[in-house]
């Protein structure tokens, strides 16, 4: 289905579900939802849910793979199969999980220190059941929850968020409708350390003016630092419950 | 660890659990109906810890050619490695591929869907329901949780719009259910020695030695069965273990909607 709306510029211009411009849609985060895991979470913005799981640091195999000097990230985001709005995703991967695996990992790594576990991995399992847009940020939040869960040593979590164009109209956090808006429309994923205001990710298809860039990203990381206090209180949450339980 | 193992084997051998459930008692069950919203129909199913979640999609395909006027259902599961440690990426190994042909019989042999009201054309299109299992917490027994994922999902199925052309809005929902005759119910049973359980948690499966799971419908009829694990049966402890999964079958049927 193609979904044309008709944007004009600046005054007149309202989102489709009615937010303000630099508005995020609702957002909710629990860590430790997999109890297998060795620190796990989920993060909700709108229609878009991601479960994120770590498992390690654990040896790394095949054995070639293993760095002497450090421990290794390894991130895989994967959509269920039901998870997307139109035909089923054929399970087993492709080039666009591949590609948002790698690009995960870069988000990621810069915050994380494994050079305690030499040879070991750090695997982070990202899945997807419900998709609106913006899994890759979503799934960069709730690993970044996971990692922090496993009690990983991180200099900060890492948020994350898409800030775009349409026509003209700086936007953050993208939804399905908006992305598929047409004429000049940019889709900016972007990843922030909240406290240093470093960018780990940054993608983009679309067209954007220089000027408009720099505003856009000033917009994402204001609201990353907004998206960090939610996944801050995920974790205390989680150890909040798990102190009155050993009280009992 | 040997004597270890032999304590812990001896505790269930004298039909102790080890989180002091009775042999045939399930953990906390909870299900959820309509999990993701782009599917079909979704659930999401918990014993205890452990958690599968379970989406329908609905496409439109061609039917067999020697079966013109029907369409036809598929099971895929896929044991994440998010769930385990023991589980890998990579394509489905044999647990995960035993688990959706059990489960697929279950659903398939029950005739719990009339595959003649999923023909749109015959000889031309049909529905073709694809149901997805995803373990997202292994805590033991994902074969029953399983299961009883799929028909939860399968409860809440409806059919997308149908446009001309035989093309699929899976945008518009419309308030048409997948057509359900049946509700079978997989249950599997365990045995070790002279006893038997079901729901057995990952702690307890390392020191069991059968195990045989046993569709069954409303009617009481059995529709689909499968012997797992090295240990052996004898006819009495087959018919032993049916007459458990019949009694416990019920109890989860009542569960569904």
């Amino acid at each position: 289905m193609i979904i044309t709306i008709k944007v004009s510029k600046m005054s007149d211009f309202k989102r489709p579900d009615g937010r303000k411009n630099d508005e995020l849609r609702p957002m909710e985060a629990k860590a430790g939802i997999i109890k297998r895991a060795d620190g796990s979470a989920m993060f909700k913005v709108g229609n878009t849910v991601a479960y994120a799981a770590v498992y390690g640091p654990r040896e790394l195999y095949p054995k070639f793979l293993q760095n002497p000097g450090h421990g290794i990230l390894r991130c895989n985001y994967n959509m269920m199969p039901f998870s997307g709005s139109g035909e089923r995703i054929r399970p087993g991967g492709n080039r666009r999980s591949k590609e948002i695996s790698m690009v995960t990992e870069k988000a990621l790594s810069p915050v994380l220190d494994l050079s305690e576990y030499p040879n070991a991995v750090v695997d982070v399992y990202i899945e997807l059941p419900q998709t609106d847009a913006g899994s890759r940020c979503a799934g960069i939040c709730a690993a970044s929850i996971a990692l922090a869960d496993a009690g990983l040593p991180m200099k900060d979590l890492v948020a994350a968020i898409s800030v775009g164009n349409l026509n003209g109209n700086l936007v953050v956090d993208l939804d399905k409708e908006e992305e598929d808006i047409e004429g000049e429309v940019a889709d900016i994923p972007i990843a922030v350390v909240p406290s240093t205001g470093e960018i780990t990710l940054l993608q983009m298809d679309g067209i954007v003016l220089k000027d408009e860039l720099k505003k856009a990203l000033e917009m994402g990381i204001k609201s990353c630092r907004k998206i960090t206090e939610i996944q801050r209180k995920a974790l205390k949450d989680k150890y909040k419950v798990d102190a009155k339980s050993e009280g009992e | 660890m040997e004597e270890n193992s032999n304590h812990l084997a001896n505790y269930l051998k004298k039909g102790l659990r080890f989180d002091n459930r009775k042999l045939e008692e399930f953990r906390k069950i909870t299900i959820e109906y309509d999990i993701s919203n782009n599917a079909e129909g979704s659930a999401r199913v918990r014993f205890g810890e452990t958690e599968v979640l379970a989406g329908v999609k609905m496409e439109l395909g061609n039917p067999f050619p020697d079966k013109p006027g029907e369409g036809s259902i598929m099971v895929n599961s896929e044991l994440l490695p998010m769930s385990s440690p023991e589980f890998e990426s990579g394509p489905p190994g044999i647990d995960s591929i035993e688990l959706a042909r059990v489960v697929d019989r279950g659903i398939r042999e029950s005739k719990a869907i009339d595959f003649k009201k999923l023909c749109v054309r015959e000889g031309e299109k049909v529905w073709i329901v694809i149901i997805d299992l995803m373990s997202v917490n292994d805590a033991g027994n994902l074969l029953d949780v399983a299961a009883l994922a799929a028909m939860a999902a399968l409860k809440d199925a409806k059919f997308p719009k149908l446009l001309e052309k035989d093309k699929v809005d899976y945008h518009i929902k419309t308030d048409k259910k997948l057509p359900l005759d049946r509700t079978p119910v997989s249950i599997t049973v365990y045995k070790l020695g002279d006893k038997f359980l079901v729901d057995p948690t990952n702690e307890e499966i390392k020191f069991l030695e059968g195990r045989l799971t046993v569709a069954i419908t409303e009617e009481d009829k059995i529709c689909a069965m499968q012997k797992g694990l090295s240990a052996s049966f004898t006819l009495e402890e087959i018919d032993k273990a049916v007459g458990i999964a019949m009694e416990k079958s019920k109890e989860l049927r009542k569960l569904l909607r």
